[in-house]
């Protein structure tokens, strides 16, 4: 018995990626990025405000910080609508003291459900990114295209009207993207993604309905990945995020920029004995010289115009 | 279960590969290194590429979530696009050579980071051809059809003769070492059971052991044992510690693999290089790559640890 021929043909094996999304390229060789201001470092923060429903399916899969217990469970629902309800006043209130200017992505379920958050980023005129309509409502190869269409009208819709903005931005909820996804998001204006987890500074992708661009956003960095997914301490998250930009910003100069982003979700950080680990990781990131905090729409704008 | 009827020659016991005898750390003659170095000490980065959509293996699924999972994928993506010159840089600073364990459609996808690796005289071996392509399930002809592409690809590329080799994700077959002796690859990474190199028992031809680690792999300490960055650090130099101290004895080897997509971001790149500079600030280290350990065993070392293995066993 052996493998079908097919195992060893390898019909993409030539120069440049295996998919037609993007151009092979490597960071180095890029023209150089500046700055407004001779900033060094755009930092980008982004808020993510989720929705968790009690009745989150299994398949294709949960995404991470979802539902644990049998039906139902009341632990990790409230667990994450503490977010939504303490975590996020304590997170907005340590932003506006450091003066750091988020974007603060919404399933848009929480913007539903809790109009009183949409207004409290509107009023501050902080950027509204579009996170899907909630953590239950996944995009993913297999999914029909009308169903993802609708999810993806839904989102856009609901976030668009509440806020008054383009929103311009997306986010898949956990990153999950079906072949579609980047197609019917740039037919519907979506300008940046934050789905691909492959670079430091943007890259164009191609859609059907022409370029979009791929915007890096935290993954490996973020306060729910180091300590809820690793389980380490929230000493471990402030040190890693001071590490990250302290090698991001000796990387940059005033010739060429560089960013560093973070995504902060409130059911995490927003807890009593984590949010004195998200005030020391901030006031690390902004403690170096040259660093610019802007949203991701602002530091688009930027790279486009060099 | 194995799949025993993809292989011609299973192994006689399923319960133990016998791919080598046992050998007690204990009671080895003395293992020496060039200019009386304690520690052979070798960096080995992996660089890899992973399909999007992959052949489906009947073994092994490639991605954890429904195809394209993005988030996996670009994640490794990283590595080179990033990574890579991230990680070379802090190389190049404290003078260590890669060992570059290759998926070797890379010459193909990227020859930009193979002539980056070949401008600095780096020893290039194999990793497979993807590393989404793996070898369970294959018949002979197949696996060996994945060795020949390998050599001819990697000596077409870099003009050198492949030394070492690492199954492509860690995918084995039973008949993996042989093959690899009747291809006159010098050493193989594949097994972890020793801090010294070791014979390989294969078929035809000799075949040795090159310690690589798993336990100080990048992947295995940040995604698989979830630690830490500043963490990884102290582990290496407690590592490098304890394997110099017990080379004052007889020569003990440390690797460092690693991956650039995992050791190349930036909250990590830092932690590596503390443990790089401490390793190299030490007297009596030979900063070497895998072929180089290989040959010298070979020529000094091959035939008395036989001898040794030989006679421990005859009791």
């Amino acid at each position: 018995m052996a493998l079908p021929d097919s195992y060893m043909r390898f019909s993409h094996r030539e120069y440049g990626m295996d998919q037609h999304r993007y151009e092979w390229s490597m960071l180095h060789e890029r023209p150089k990025v500046q700055w407004p201001d001779g900033a060094r470092v755009a930092l980008w923060v982004n808020v993510a405000l989720e929705f968790f429903p009690l009745d989150q399916p299994a398949s294709p899969f949960k995404a991470p910080g979802g539902m644990v217990t049998p039906y139902p469970d009341l632990r990790h629902y409230t667990l994450r609508d503490y977010g939504n309800r303490i975590g996020v006043f304590r997170v907005f209130r340590l932003l506006e003291e450091l003066g750091i200017e988020p974007s603060v992505s919404f399933n848009s379920k929480v913007a539903q459900r809790y109009p009183q958050l949409m207004d409290e980023v509107t009023r501050r005129n902080w950027e509204v990114m579009a996170n899907g309509v909630d953590m239950g409502k996944l995009h993913y190869g297999g999914l029909d295209i009308a169903d993802e269409a609708a999810q993806i009208d839904e989102s856009l819709g609901v976030l668009r009207e509440m806020s008054g903005q383009r929103v311009t931005g997306w986010l898949s909820p956990a990153r999950s993207e079906s072949m579609h996804t980047l197609d019917l998001l740039a037919e519907r204006g979506v300008e940046y993604v934050g789905d691909w987890y492959n670079d430091d500074m943007p890259y164009p992708l191609t859609t059907t309905s022409g370029t979009i661009h791929a915007m890096p956003m935290s993954h490996e960095l973020d306060d729910q990945t180091i300590q809820l997914q690793y389980q380490q301490s929230e000493t471990s998250f402030a040190e890693q995020v001071e590490d990250a930009m302290t090698a991001v910003h000796r990387e940059s100069s005033t010739a060429d920029g560089r960013i560093l982003s973070l995504v902060i979700h409130p059911w995490m950080s927003g807890q009593p004995h984590r949010i004195q680990a998200l005030r020391r990781a901030l006031s690390s990131l902004i403690a170096h010289e040259g660093v610019w905090t802007a949203p991701g729409s602002r530091i688009l704008e930027a790279f486009k115009s060099g | 279960m194995p799949d025993v009827a993809a292989n011609s020659e299973p192994f006689s016991d399923p319960s133990d590969p016998g791919l080598y005898d046992y050998w007690p750390y204990e009671g080895r003659p003395k293992l020496t290194w060039p200019n009386g170095a304690k520690v052979a000490f070798w960096v080995a980065p992996n660089i890899e590429f992973y399909e999007l959509q992959p052949e489906p293996n009947p073994t092994r699924k490639a991605w954890p979530r429904p195809e394209p999972d993005v988030l996996s994928y670009s994640l490794r993506d990283y590595g080179n696009r990033v990574g890579t010159k991230r990680m070379m840089d802090v190389m190049d600073r404290y003078k260590v050579r890669g060992s570059v364990s290759l998926n070797v459609a890379v010459c193909d996808h990227h020859p930009e980071l193979i002539e980056a690796c070949v401008e600095r005289d780096w020893e290039i071996f194999s990793h497979g051809i993807y590393n989404t392509h793996y070898s369970y399930g294959m018949d002979e002809a197949q696996e060996r059809a994945i060795i020949e592409d390998s050599l001819e690809a990697v000596e077409r590329h870099t003009g050198q003769r492949i030394a070492g080799w690492l199954a492509p994700a860690l995918t084995h077959t039973e008949r993996t070492m042989d093959l690899l002796a009747e291809y006159g690859i010098l050493y193989t990474c594949d097994l972890f059971c020793d801090d010294q190199p070791q014979p390989v028992n294969v078929r035809n031809g000799r075949l040795i052991s090159v310690p690589y680690s798993l336990e100080m792999n990048d992947i295995i300490v940040y995604n698989v044992n979830q630690q830490p960055p500043r963490r990884y650090a102290e582990m290496l130099k407690a590592n490098f510690d304890q394997l110099y101290e017990e080379g004052a004895e007889s020569g003990t080897v440390m690797c460092i693999p690693l991956h650039p997509y995992a050791v190349g971001r930036p909250h990590r790149i830092d932690a590596f290089e503390e443990a790089l500079e401490y390793i190299t600030g030490h007297d009596d280290v030979w900063v070497t790559t895998g072929r180089e350990i290989a040959e010298y065993y070979y020529d000094h070392h091959y035939d008395a640890a036989a001898a040794s293995i030989a006679a421990a066993n005859r009791r």
